[in-house]
Order: C-alpha cells, then sequence, then structure tokens
C-alpha cells in the first residue's frame, strides 16, 4: 500500500519536475499528502482525455485501484495520521520516513530504463554540495508580485502614449472623440459619380468643357492665366510704390492745408495769397528764362486755376457779402467801390470767354479736335462686363441727339462736314496721324504765303507751326519768335512796348489760337465770334472788328494785374492740349504735381533731419569762470589759454543710422510711451527673439489674410459641441491609432515599444538587485 | 423772353414761336457752348462690374473687396495688437461666470454625482444623508431622497444611467433607481448592502457591473454579489477616495489617510505600486483623456499630477489654493481640471500648469466641499458647505448659447489674438488680474512671504555649509517622501 502511494508520489515529481520553477515553489509549500488521491484523480482524467480505448481501460485500472483501496481499509488514514508525529525530518513530498535513519537515493527515484543523458545529470547533481535556498518571506513575495503586476499594467497603460502625445501636438481637437463627420463632403467625391441629366445642366457642362474651364485644381482657364502673366510683377510693384509715395505726400499736404485753414484771420490770407502770388509771378519770370518747358508747364496749371475759378460763382455779386454790399452801396462809399472792384474782376474773369470762344471757332475749323462721342460714355476697357456693354447698346437715342447738334455746329462752318467723317473714326492714333499730315500740308501753305506777307502775319504763322509741333519743338520755336518778336518791336514801336515781350506774344498767340488752317483761308469767319456775348453782332460784322477787338483785348489787360497777363498768354496751348490729349496729360501724376505746387515737402523734411541731427550731437561744455584769476566785467572774454583749457570738447557724435539714408530719419531714443507696450523678455516656448518676432509680424485677421487661411489660423484649439456628452477615452480609439500607425506611420510607433522594452529591462534589472 | 432750365444733361429752352431769330440765336450759341463743353470738360465715368460688388440676395454680406498685399499694411501688428487689447479687456468685461445657485439642502453638500447620460441631471447629497436630484435647465430639485442615516459619503451613477449608488456613514451601500417612484409607491431602494465598516467614497467601473469602495480597505464588488469580490489593504487604516480609471477601466487610485496613494489593478489580488507624500490627499481624480495621468488634491494647498508610472515625483505641482484642497475634477477634454477648497474658491488649472487660470468665489460661498466638471465641458458644479450648488461657467466670459458663424468666427479670431499677444505686458496684466476677497488675499501674501523666507534660509545654509552638503531639491521633489514597491 506504501509502495502505491510511494509510486503516485513519485509520478507526481516527475511531472512538476517538468514546471517552471515557481510552480514548484507554490508546490513546495504546500502540503501535498492530504490532497494524494484527488491528485491521483486529476492524473487519470488527463489521462482519460486521449480516446475512448484508454479510457476504458482507465476506467477498469481505476476500478482495480478503488478495490484496493477499500482493501486496504483504514490503514491509510493512520498513515496520514502519521504526519502529526513529531519527526526530524519530514519530506515535503510526504515521503514518510519510514526507515528512519534510510536515506532515499535520488537514482531509486528514476527507473533505471532511464536515458543516459538524465542519469549524467543526476550524477552532476549528486556531485553537487550546495542547498537549496530557504523560500522567500511573505513580504517579500508579495512585493514582488506587486511589482511584476505593476509592471505589466505599466507597459499595458503605455500603449496609449504615442495617441496622447499626438493630441497634445495636435492642432485642433474636437470633442466628442467618435463624432460621425457631419460637414458637407469634399466636392470632387461628390462630382465623382455625378451625371449632368437635365438639358439645362448638360448645357451648363458642354459651356464648361467648350472654355476649358478647370473644375478641380487650377482654377483659372489658359486664358486667364496668360492675361495673369501680362503684368509683370516688378512693374506692378514698381506702380504700386509710386503710389504709395504720392499719397503719403498728399496726406502730409493735406494736414499742412488742413493747418493752414484753421488760422482764421482774413487778413493773414489776404497777405499770404498776395505774397504767393508775388512769388509765382518771380518765379515764373525766372522760370521762362530758364527753363522755357516748366514756365509752359506752370501757364497751363494758371490757366485750370483760372477756368476753375471762372466756372464757379465767385465774383458774381451774388453772395451773401454781395447782397449786403448792394444794400450798402447807396450810402457808402466803400461799399460800392468793393462791389465795383468784385464787378470787374468778374468782368475780367468773363473776359476770358473770348478765347474760349475762340477755341469753338478753331473747332469748327479743324473739327477732327471734336472729342468723339464715345469719349464721354463708359469706357471701354471692361469689354468682358455684360452690365456695361448692355447700356451701351440702348443708348441711339442719345446718340441720335447729339447729333442733331452737331449738325447744327456744322451748319456755321463750311468744312465741317468733311471733317465729320474723320471724326468717326474715333482712334487717337487715326486722329494724331491725320493732324500731322494736315499740318505738314499748313505748313508749306503757310511758309509760301509767309514769304509774301507782312511782318504780323509771318509771326502768326510762327505761331500757327508752334501749335502744331511737339511741346519741345514749341518751346525752341518760341526762342526763335522771341527774337524776331524784339526785331519787329524795335522796327515799328507800338504802346506796347512797356508791356515787354511776354504781353505781346500773348496777344498774338491768342489770336493765333483762333487761327486755324482753316481760319487762314477763311480768317474773317473765324475770328470775331468768340470774344462776342450773346448779344454780339451777326459775323458779317465781325471781320471789320477783329482789330479793334484786339485792341479792347489789349486795353482791358493793361487794367488788369500782371498776372492776369501771363495767363492769358498760355490760355491757347493748355487748351488745346485739353482738346488734343487732355485724357492722357491729366493723369494721375499730372494732379498730384498740380496738388503740391509750391509745397516743398523734401525741403521741409530736409530741415527735419538736419534738426535732430543737430539735437544728437553732444555739445561743448564751457566751464571757464569769467574773471576767475583774471580781470573781469563786461565785454572781457576770458583768454584762449583758458578756453582750451576749460572747455570740454564733446566726443564724436554716435553713428546714425540714417547718415547714408537721405529719405530717411530714424530715431533710436527710447520712448517710454512704447515701452510700456513692449515685451521685456523672451517668453517661454520660444528660444529665439527672431521665432518670436516672427509669429508676432505674421497677421491673424482677414484685413491682412484670406478667408480661408483666416478660417485656417484661428481654428480653436478644442472644439466641443453644444449639447454633447463628451465620453472618456475609450480602448477604441487606441485601435483605431495603432491601425493608423501601422499603415502610415511606422516610425511613430516603434519609439514606443523600445521605450517599453526599456522600461522592461529597467524593472528587470531593478529586481535583481533587489535579490541581490 | 425765354427760359431756360438746366435738367440733369439735357437743356430745355422755352421760346415764343414769334420770336423765331431769337430761337436760331440761341441755338447756335448753345450748340457752341455744348460743344465746347463737351470738348474741354471730358467726363470720365467710373466702369465697374457689379457681379464684382453687388450681392446676390439681401441675406449676403457685402463683399469688400480687399489688396491683401503686406506693403500696403505697414501697420498690421499694431492694429492687431490693440485688437488684442481690446478683446482682453472685453473679456474681463463680460466675465460674468456665476449663473445659478442651486438651495434646498439642509445640510452642507458633501457629495455630488454627474449623470452619465443627461446633461441636465445632478445629484447631490448632504451631510444629513438626503439625496437630491436636480434639473439643471430649470434649476430645481427634482426627486429628495433620505439615503442614510448620518453624511451620504459618496455617490455614483451607474454607466447606464438608469440607477445610482450610494454609501454613507451607516455602513450601507444602497443602489437606488434614477426614476422617481410612481404615485403612492414609497421610496426604497433597489439593493442594500450592509458592510462591516464605514464606507469612505465610491466608484463605478466605466463599462462593467463593478464598483469600488473604500473605508478600512479599497472593496470592488460586483452589483450582483452581497460580499466584495476583491479586497485591496496595504497596512493602512483608512482610504478617502477611490476612482476608477475611465480609460484603462481596470486600474484604480485611492488616497489613504497614512499620506499615500495607491494604485489598484482589479484583476490582480494585490495592490500595485504607493507613493507616500509629505501630507495627506483628499481625492483623486484620473485624466479622461490620458490614461497614465491623474491628479490629486492635498491637504499642503496644492495639485499634484502624476504619470501612474513614474511615482518618484509629479509631473507638475499645481499651487494657488491658500488652504486644503478638498477636491478636483478633470474636465471631460482632459486639458484642465478644477479644484475645491477650503479656502472657499474654486480654481481652474490647466493640466500641465503650476497655476490657476481662474478663480472663483462670492461672498457667500464657504469651504467647497465638492466639485464637478459638467460632462458638455461647459459648466462647473461646486458643493459647499453652506447647502448650496453652485452653477459656474467654465469659462467665464464665453456667450452661452448658440453663435451665428460670424459671431464663431469673431470670437476664435479674438482667442487668437489674446494668444498671439499674451506676453505683451499690458495685456497680460489685465488677463491675469482677478479681484480676490480680502483674506485668501493677504493669505496668498502671506505665504509667499514665509516661502520666500524659507527659501532665503535655505540658501543661507547652503552658503555656509560644504559644497554638495545641502543639495538643491526642486519643488516636484520635496513633496514625495517615498515610493513604495
Amino acid at each position: 500500500m506504501a509502495k502505491v502511494s510511494k509510486k503516485q508520489a513519485i509520478k507526481k515529481v516527475k511531472k512538476t519536475k517538468k514546471k517552471s520553477d515557481s510552480a514548484e515553489e507554490t508546490l513546495a509549500a504546500v502540503p501535498t499528502v492530504a490532497y494524494d488521491e484527488e491528485e491521483e484523480e486529476e492524473e487519470e482524467d488527463l489521462n482519460g482525455n486521449f480516446s475512448g480505448e484508454e479510457d476504458e481501460e482507465d476506467e477498469r485500472r481505476r476500478q482495480k485501484l478503488l478495490e484496493a483501496i477499500s482493501s486496504l481499509g483504514g490503514n491509510r488514514r493512520k498513515r496520514l495520521g502519521e504526519r502529526s508525529e513529531a519527526a526530524v525530518q519530514m519530506s515535503e513530498f510526504g515521503v514518510s520516513v519510514d526507515g528512519e535513519g534510510r536515506k532515499i537515493q535520488l537514482s531509486e527515484l528514476i527507473p533505471k530504463s532511464a536515458p543516459v543523458k538524465t542519469q549524467k545529470q543526476l550524477k552532476t547533481l549528486q556531485a553537487s554540495t550546495r542547498t537549496v535556498d530557504s523560500p522567500l518571506s511573505k513580504q517579500e513575495t508579495e512585493r514582488i508580485q506587486r511589482d511584476l503586476a505593476f509592471q505589466k499594467t505599466a507597459e499595458e497603460v503605455t500603449r496609449w502614449k504615442s495617441l496622447i502625445r499626438q493630441n497634445e501636438r495636435a492642432e485642433q481637437l474636437v470633442f466628442p472623440l467618435n463624432q460621425e463627420p457631419s460637414g458637407p463632403r469634399p466636392v470632387d467625391r461628390v462630382a465623382l459619380g455625378w451625371m449632368a441629366q437635365t438639358p439645362l445642366e448638360q448645357e451648363v457642362f458642354a459651356v464648361l468643357t467648350a472654355n476649358k474651364q478647370p473644375v478641380h485644381d487650377p482654377l483659372l482657364t489658359p486664358e486667364e492665366e496668360a492675361s495673369v502673366k501680362a503684368m509683370s510683377l516688378g512693374e506692378a510693384k514698381i506702380r504700386r510704390a509710386e503710389l504709395q509715395k504720392a499719397r503719403a505726400l498728399q496726406s502730409y499736404y493735406e494736414a499742412r492745408a488742413r493747418r493752414d485753414r484753421k488760422i482764421k484771420s482774413k487778413k493773414y490770407h489776404k497777405v499770404q495769397n498776395k505774397a504767393k502770388r508775388k512769388d509765382l509771378l518771380k518765379q515764373f519770370d525766372h522760370m521762362v528764362q530758364t527753363d522755357p518747358a516748366a514756365a509752359l508747364e506752370e501757364l497751363k496749371k494758371m490757366e485750370v486755376a483760372r477756368m476753375q475759378e471762372r466756372m464757379s460763382l465767385k465774383h458774381q455779386n451774388s453772395s451773401k457779402w454781395a447782397r449786403s454790399k448792394a444794400i450798402m452801396a447807396k450810402y457808402d462809399q466803400d461799399a460800392r467801390n468793393a462791389m465795383q472792384q468784385q464787378l470787374d474782376i468778374n468782368k475780367e474773369l468773363t473776359q476770358k470767354v473770348v478765347t474760349a470762344l475762340n477755341d469753338d471757332q478753331e473747332e469748327e475749323e479743324q473739327e477732327e479736335e471734336v472729342m468723339p462721342e464715345c469719349i464721354n460714355d463708359a469706357e471701354e476697357a471692361d469689354a468682358a462686363n455684360p452690365w456695361m456693354r448692355g447700356r451701351l447698346s440702348q443708348d441711339p437715342e442719345d446718340n441720335e441727339k447729339t447729333e442733331d447738334l452737331t449738325v447744327e455746329v456744322e451748319n456755321k462752318g463750311g468744312e465741317e462736314e468733311e471733317e465729320e467723317e474723320e471724326e468717326e473714326e474715333g482712334e487717337e492714333e487715326a486722329l494724331l496721324r491725320k493732324f500731322d499730315s494736315r499740318r505738314k500740308q499748313r505748313r508749306a501753305e503757310e511758309e509760301e504765303a509767309a514769304a509774301a506777307a507782312a511782318v504780323e502775319s509771318a509771326e502768326e504763322e510762327h505761331k500757327d507751326d508752334d501749335e502744331e509741333l511737339t511741346e519741345f519743338t514749341n518751346l525752341l520755336r518760341r526762342r526763335q519768335q522771341e527774337e524776331e518778336q524784339t526785331k519787329v518791336e524795335t522796327g515799328n514801336p507800338a504802346p506796347l512796348l512797356e508791356e515787354g515781350l511776354m504781353r505781346v506774344r500773348t496777344l498774338e498767340e491768342v489770336e493765333q489760337l483762333g487761327q486755324d488752317p482753316g481760319s487762314e483761308e477763311n480768317p474773317v469767319a473765324a475770328d470775331p465770334e468768340p470774344a462776342l456775348p450773346p448779344t454780339e453782332p451777326p459775323p458779317e460784322t465781325r471781320k471789320a472788328s477783329k482789330s479793334k477787338k484786339r485792341k479792347r483785348g489789349i486795353e482791358l489787360q493793361e487794367v488788369l494785374t500782371k498776372q492776369t497777363k501771363v495767363i492769358a498768354v498760355p490760355l491757347a496751348p493748355t487748351a488745346e492740349d485739353v482738346e488734343d490729349g487732355g485724357a492722357e496729360e491729366l493723369d494721375q501724376r499730372g494732379l498730384i504735381q498740380e496738388a503740391f505746387a509750391g509745397d516743398d515737402v523734401v525741403s521741409d523734411f530736409l530741415k527735419d533731419k538736419r534738426k535732430q541731427e543737430e539735437a544728437g550731437r553732444p555739445k561743448v561744455v564751457d566751464l571757464t569762470l569769467p574773471g576767475w584769476g583774471e580781470w573781469g566785467g563786461t565785454g572781457i572774454q576770458p583768454s584762449r589759454k583758458k578756453r582750451r583749457r576749460f572747455r570740454v570738447k564733446p566726443n564724436p557724435p554716435p553713428y546714425r543710422k540714417d547718415k547714408n539714408l537721405p529719405s530717411v530719419i530714424i530715431s533710436e531714443q527710447r520712448n517710454s510711451a512704447i515701452s510700456l507696450h513692449r515685451v521685456s523678455a523672451l517668453p517661454f516656448p520660444f528660444e529665439n527673439h527672431a521665432q518670436f518676432e516672427s509669429t508676432i509680424r505674421c497677421p491673424l485677421g482677414r484685413t491682412w489674410n484670406s478667408e480661408r487661411t483666416v478660417q485656417k489660423v484661428t481654428r480653436p484649439r478644442v472644439v466641443t459641441t453644444l449639447g454633447a456628452i463628451i465620453e472618456p477615452m475609450s480602448r477604441e480609439e487606441l485601435l483605431k491609432d495603432q491601425t493608423k500607425g501601422d499603415s502610415g506611420e511606422k516610425s511613430n510607433t516603434n519609439p514606443v515599444k523600445e521605450k517599453n522594452t526599456h522600461h522592461k529591462h529597467k524593472a528587470g534589472n531593478k529586481q535583481k538587485q533587489k535579490k541581490k | 423772353m425765354f427760359s431756360v432750365f438746366f435738367i440733369n444733361t439735357w437743356v430745355l429752352i422755352a421760346v415764343p414761336t414769334d420770336h423765331l431769330h431769337v430761337l436760331n440765336k440761341i441755338k447756335t450759341v448753345f450748340s457752341n457752348a455744348l460743344f465746347s463743353f463737351r470738348r474741354q470738360m471730358k467726363v470720365k465715368v467710373l466702369s465697374r462690374n457689379p457681379d464684382d460688388y453687388v450681392r446676390e440676395t439681401k441675406h449676403d454680406i457685402q463683399r469688400v473687396p480687399r489688396n491683401y498685399d503686406p506693403n500696403l499694411h505697414p501697420f498690421e501688428v499694431s492694429r492687431e495688437y490693440t485688437r488684442a487689447l481690446n478683446a482682453t479687456k472685453l473679456e474681463r468685461v463680460f466675465a460674468k461666470p456665476f449663473l445659478a445657485s442651486l438651495d434646498g439642502h439642509r445640510d452642507g453638500v458633501n457629495c455630488m454625482a454627474k449623470h452619465t447620460k443627461s446633461l441636465s441631471t445632478l445629484l447631490s447629497g448632504s451631510c444629513d444623508g438626503e439625496v437630491k436630484i436636480w434639473n439643471l435647465t430649470k434649476r430645481e430639485c427634482v426627486r429628495t431622497l433620505q439615503a442614510h442615516e448620518g453624511f451620504v459619503r459618496g455617490m455614483v451613477v451607474r454607466f447606464c444611467g438608469t440607477s445610482f449608488f450610494t454609501v454613507g456613514d451607516d455602513k450601507t451601500i444602497k443602489q437606488w433607481k434614477m426614476q422617481a417612484p410612481g404615485y403612492g409607491e414609497e421610496e426604497e431602494p433597489l439593493n442594500t448592502i450592509l458592510g462591516k465598516t464605514v464606507f469612505t467614497g465610491l466608484d463605478h467601473h466605466q463599462k462593467e457591473g463593478v464598483f469600488a469602495t473604500c473605508g478600512q480597505q479599497v472593496d470592488i464588488w460586483d452589483e450582483q454579489r452581497s460580499s466584495p469580490i476583491r479586497s485591496f489593504t496595504w497596512g493602512v487604516d483608512s482610504f478617502s477616495s477611490v476612482r476608477f480609471n475611465p480609460v484603462e477601466t481596470e486600474l484604480l487610485a485611492s488616497c489613504a489617510s497614512d499620506r499615500s496613494i495607491v494604485l489598484y489593478d482589479m484583476r490582480e489580488s494585490a495592490p500595485l505600486k504607493k507613493v507616500i507624500m509629505t501630507m495627506r490627499s483628499n481625492t483623486v481624480c484620473w485624466n479622461p483623456m490620458e490614461a497614465y495621468h491623474f491628479t490629486c488634491s492635498n491637504e499642503d494647498y496644492n495639485l499634484y499630477t502624476y504619470d501612474m508610472r513614474y511615482l518618484d515625483q509629479p509631473i507638475t505641482v499645481h499651487m494657488d489654493h491658500v488652504s486644503a484642497v478638498l477636491d478636483v475634477d478633470y474636465s471631460p477634454t482632459g486639458k484642465e481640471f478644477v479644484s475645491a477648497s477650503f479656502d472657499k474658491t474654486i480654481r481652474i488649472f490647466p493640466k500641465d500648469g503650476g497655476h490657476s487660470r481662474e478663480v472663483y468665489h462670492t461672498k457667500r460661498m464657504q469651504h467647497v466641499i465638492c466639485i464637478k466638471w459638467s460632462s458638455d465641458n461647459k459648466y462647473i458644479l461646486s458643493g459647499s458647505d453652506e447647502m448650496n450648488i453652485r452653477l459656474w461657467k467654465a469659462n467665464a466670459s464665453e456667450k452661452l448659447g448658440v453663435l451665428a458663424p460670424r459671431e464663431r468666427a469673431a470670437v476664435n479670431y479674438n482667442q487668437k489674438l489674446k494668444e498671439k499677444f499674451q506676453h505683451h505686458p499690458q495685456i497680460r496684466r489685465i488677463t491675469r488680474h482677478r479681484h480676490l476677497p480680502k483674506t485668501i488675499h493677504h493669505q496668498t501674501k502671506e505665504l509667499r512671504v514665509m516661502r520666500e523666507a524659507r527659501r532665503r534660509k535655505e540658501r543661507n545654509v547652503r552658503k555656509h555649509s560644504k559644497p554638495g552638503a545641502v543639495p538643491v531639491v526642486s519643488e516636484k521633489e520635496k513633496h514625495v517622501v517615498t515610493v513604495v514597491k
């Protein structure tokens, strides 16, 4: 019986030996005696699982065994009871100490038929004298268990690392996390499976394909791209810079003007104006001598100013002031005088109509100059603009009406009709070409005529030529003319002498303006009309009054101030200029120049700069004490020696950054008002100033960025949905992340794994240390 | 004799018929005049395509064409700075976080629980054993039940939202239906478990029918059984709070009265690890978005955020409170957390920031005992000693309700501006300024002085001792005594 149990125990040992060390330990701790039977059964159960035959056999065997056990009777219980005896040596395998002194040999535990290998192992085991360590204390085992468990969980938890990192770096997090994207799907995806069905859709598609309109990526058609390329970037930049400068100047000027305007004193303004006028005159005189081209320009400007004044209702005695004066006039000589003065001015101004009407006459004679009808229409630049096109085509009535008017005008001038056709061509180039050819003709004619004509007429011819030439040649001509004129004037002295060359010329020029190629042939009809107000005698009488009128003009001008005289000269050219190429010449730049005439911004700026430089320069410190060590008193200067000694020479001025920049003032003074708003130290996440400044420099708002960019830049870090419960992170997220990581970026997940293993190693090392 | 009208561009001339010669004359004059006019005054017309600027319907926004060339906008930074400054000021102007006070409890509010499925429902338990269920939208109590004798120590709603658990001083765990009993029915718990000791805390598993209690030990209970399926002890007498990890749902953390925080795994038979700090922690809260981060509120006025893998020192020490911190709760986004303190204030901390971004207080609010951050990230609920539950906005200046798209865009833009210029002194000054009650203000000052004195002394000691003898200990290291494995 004892044998049986022994055998079973041996079997058990064999089994357990194959298992891990830890299992052995636990087994060692548990007394096996009490469980013998159960385990045996278990074992048999295990065996029984293999096959049906074996099962039956086992069953039989078991029966046998049971019988044997039952035949053994209560003997076994007694055996078990043996354990309670105070035995010196108790086998932990429940092997009873049968023979007291007899030791169980290891070889007995192994069948003799065991392989050679195990026998060898057995021998070496017997040879070794080392005893087995005693089991660890409960606390220590628990600690090890805890440590292992902790490592396991730590590892488990570390799986989240990449996801957490990712969320930390994410530009935007949308909560709740596992939401279905609710927004509209991208167009591409929608359009992929879409077909044009209705006729309208098909039509649209046909149009799109015909125009090669790209649907997806490049938004511009080939034509559009070409047009975009047409204007080079550099050009555009230069142009913009110019405009910018002009605007800056303008604002500066405006500010100044506003300041001036605030001064209420009338006297001040009067004086100012007078001074200005004088200045201008002086300048102009000077300019005529030195720079005739600029003078001409100036004249043009003056003329424009004059025209504007004439257009206004000034000096019409209709103002409030004038009305009040009218009441006073009965009693007050001064008021009467003032009114008279006003009227005179008015007269003078209206006198200008003479030239204006002269222009009209010219127009009659050279009708090409009449602006084509389309000019006053909206400019054709925007041909693609369907709205504008529609409007233009709908205005035939207007055209007819204007034509009526022109026809009436034509009735006056004989040649007009021929010219009208030319006019209709409308295009500037064509016109210019015609002008040129005609001028050449005229010149030829005039030259012929000039040979026979009187001195005066010769002058006129020259003037004529002048008109027709370009400005530059015009100026040259004028020089010659002047010389001629002086000769003429010396020849036959006239009352105009006193007035000076200028004046004579102006008159001449005025006349010449009236004289056109057409008017040469028919001078009588041309000249007189413009000078006359509506109530003037009919054209028949004009011829006779021509010379008279001229004289009268002179007289009038004698009455006028000098400046008006000056203005009278260039009127013709300016007027003509306006007629010819008004659109070109009165462009933006011209306007700006006009606006800033007489405003010396540059010198002001230079003055400013010099002042600042002066202020920045260190001063000489004079420490001389007058009267100390020598005679004192008024008018006595300290000696040179003393001065040299006690005057502290300043250091050389610090280098100015704007030294070589003529158009810039750089002030390096600390401004306390600004420093209040400046960041004093580099904030944390930034590594250098450049980094920080660059973030500050790039703007976020829609004033500076396109809508798309703004949306992108101002996306909030965290987006939550109103009224939606945000669940904590779930394990599915981790799975999602892992699959994403596997497919997309393997490098991202790798470090985590590495870290894990590293962590494990660390833990293992610690354990080892503990054990030691 | 005749009269002339200038109407717009047309000239009307009225002449009596018997003065034909006059008429002729006028004609000539006018034609001349018109010609001269046309010649001299070129009338320029702006030609624009209405497609570029006319809106299709009146509901469209007016188009504003812009030129984004940076050279045309030399003052963009200063303009944006001004905008940022204004936005900051407005933020302070509109910062009115207090929304409502829910009163009705007859004793201090000791614990609260968020409903897991409904945003408008809040449960609160008071020190007299009463549990109230509140409707937050109506701001009224919808149900009251006497759950325990003595304090209601802990309360938690089951993950499905159909029932909730309470533990009390009477050593019982009770499960209640969320639905109010019908008319005539008595208010009775679904389930009652009698324990051997007092329970001080309670939390429910995120997905399974398992909950944990703490008291003398930490117990894991199956809802179906009346005895715990697992008990964890580690040589300490009592625990004050226990929390399940909402992400790694099998993990737990608890605060023990021996100044330690203990970690557990529900599946293991033994606890995992514990860290002992200089002072006792009151509550612990896991970050709902980050599996291994948790924050504990400590008696030493600070909060500590730990990485559960590396307990030897906290990741961040959150300072600002001037008295013991009693409760902490994470925002559902895991970016911030809110803490309730004995100093009668509530503070909101960024999860990785050492100082609070916001402090809430009212005159009547006493020691704040429990705090919750609502699950839509919009509100904060605080229960305090003086029997009130208060509803706060999580973002003090936020406009509540639905925002129009343009409004939303403006808010986003302002937010970014504030972020961009946050380092500028003027803006920082305004954003950081908060009014504090006098006592707290003085206490803060005092604490600062004390800290400074200590630091100075340490510095002096270091200066006068052998180099290396007095090592520099960082703030993070100071508060951890040891980590026990």
